[in-house]
């Protein structure tokens, strides 16, 4: 397939919609997860969950998700994912719906 | 071996499949031992042993493991029993935790399994029994495992704290904790009661001898920074790291006395744009090809060849995505591909004489592992997010069956026992 057009598919629907909980949070069980742990209590990744990321704020947290983290594994997901899709994953984290 | 497991098989009440009565072996063996001349003895001892085993063919039965296996279900925390020539599962064992990128190895004889959880627990399960022997939680964050050469010691790799902990494998007793101060990763098994791993953070590769208690540790330096996984060959010759840090990969010849480093495919994506790596790629002991080994790209989309005697470049594949495994077909004629997230939905098959891909298809959405059948005729696809495991014809490249399963990650075959490095 073209990778030009899976990624527009990809981000293309849910941008002109909310964003789709359901398909986000699988995304960061099992994608975040491969670093991070299916729980998200860290792996090659740190722990993510909501208690060890007290020092973030949203906005902070978000952009780590869209940038990554240059000089480590972490990726930036903006080829893959819309602002307010990275915002609301920040939210989950943050909120301990993660838990 | 006892005259009631003999008789029985020393096959757990669950097992499936009636063990015949050749079994006993010619002439009633057993009792011949047992009553030697006593004619009239032997004979109605015979008598009423096939009495029982009559009896038995539908209650206790044996199974043979040779051609079983066990699919990892990473999100429901249990295994799924499968058998290979049936091309089925057999049934579940439950109540292992967070199996999210579990891996495990087989006891000798295949009755028994060792898994290695995410969440550090270590896990001994019993094939024909489908139940847990025996869990112990042994650190916070694991990341795979090894089994020792004379099947005596399973070695578990943790993050946290990082080290490697070996373990007895009759009762997980702990025998001998290794703590290196990093996130330790790569762990196989060599010839001589040895474990080989690296350290994440440090950059180094380690080689722990356990033919003695406490083990004899070698440390290797300079191995490169930030080493993702490792794999040895089956010949338990050639460790190859991966680096995460930088642009080439590692090998050491475990065969001479002080195994140096030597760097391979330096600079393979040199001048070209490094793509996010939504999955870390995984190395492991299906490499060789032919006369070279296949290596999954870092941040490419390509899998790299190197011949396997001088670690020369011999040719680069593009592919579909950013490759997770590279595996040779046991005989080394193909090697299969998947792929990271977000193209991890296709599998490419690649042809080791033309290096050409041959065959391209979608088994569906969550391609993560595969696994061949011991000599290659067909291949096991754990599709994630379909539920299915997909079996197929490697030479043909049909579907021969689809077997449920719950988030199916790892698949392992008891054949995996007799190889040094898997």
């Amino acid at each position: 397939m073209n990778k030009a057009a899976l990624i527009l598919a990809l981000v293309a629907a849910p941008a002109l919609a909310e964003p789709d909980a359901r398909a986000l949070e699988r995304l960061v069980r099992q994608d975040c997860g491969s670093c991070h742990g299916l729980t998200l209590k860290g792996g090659l990744g740190p722990d993510i969950r909501a208690q060890a990321l007290t020092h973030y704020e949203a906005e902070g947290l978000k952009a780590v998700i869209l940038d990554g983290v240059p000089g480590t594994p972490m990726p930036p997901w903006r080829p893959l994912l819309t602002e307010a899709e990275a915002a609301w994953i920040a939210d989950y984290l943050l909120n301990g719906e993660s838990e | 071996m006892s005259l009631t497991r003999r008789l029985f098989g020393g096959a757990a009440p669950t097992a499936l499949r009636a063990t015949s009565l050749g079994y006993l072996g010619p002439e009633e063996t057993w009792s011949w031992l047992l009553f030697g001349k006593n004619t009239q003895v032997r004979k109605l001892l015979t008598a009423a042993a096939v009495v029982i085993c009559g009896a038995m063919a539908t209650g206790a039965q044996a199974q043979a493991t040779g051609d079983l296996g066990l699919v990892v279900e990473r999100a429901t925390g249990s295994l799924l029993v499968v058998d290979q020539s049936e091309r089925a599962s057999l049934g579940r064992i439950e109540g292992l935790g967070d199996l999210s990128h579990a891996s495990l190895v087989y006891s000798p004889d295949e009755r028994f399994a060792y898994v290695f959880g995410r969440d550090g627990g270590l896990t001994k399960v019993d094939i024909l029994e489908r139940r847990v022997v025996k869990r112990v939680m042994q650190a916070g964050n694991s990341i795979g495992g090894a089994i020792s050469d004379d099947g005596r010691y399973v070695a578990v790799s943790n993050y946290d704290p990082g080290g490697v902990r070996v373990f007895d494998a009759g009762t997980l007793e702990m025998v001998a904790d290794i703590p290196t101060g990093s996130k330790t990763i790569g762990l196989v098994d060599i010839p001589g009661t040895r474990f080989v791993f690296s350290l994440w953070d440090a950059g180094e590769t380690w080689i722990a001898d356990l033919s003695d208690v406490p083990p004899q540790i070698t440390k290797i330096t300079g191995m490169g920074k930030n080493p993702y996984d490792a794999l040895v060959t089956g010949d338990g010759r050639t460790y190859i790291v991966g680096l995460f840090g930088e642009d080439h990969l590692t090998a050491l010849d475990l065969w001479q006395e002080s195994p140096a480093p030597r760097t391979i495919l330096p600079g393979y994506a040199e001048g070209r744009e490094g793509l996010p790596v939504y999955k870390m790629p995984h190395l492991e002991g299906w490499a060789l090809a032919g006369t070279d080994f296949v290596l999954p790209a870092m941040g490419q989309h390509e899998v790299l060849w190197v011949d396997a005697r001088t670690l020369d470049e011999t040719g680069r594949t593009p592919t579909h995505g950013q490759p997770v495994f590279a595996m040779s077909r046991p005989d080394g004629r193909q090697v299969w591909v998947n792929f990271a997230h977000p193209l991890n939905d296709t599998i490419q098959v690649i042809d080791t004489l033309t290096k050409q891909i041959i065959h391209e298809f979608k088994p569906g959405p969550g391609v993560l592992h595969m696994e061949f059948t011991p000599r290659g005729r067909e291949v096991w696809v754990s599709v994630r997010d379909v539920g299915r495991v997909m079996v197929y014809d490697t030479e043909t490249f049909e579907k021969l069956s689809e077997i449920a399963a719950e988030s199916p990650s790892g698949i392992f075959f008891t054949a995996r026992a007799h190889k040094t490095g898997l």
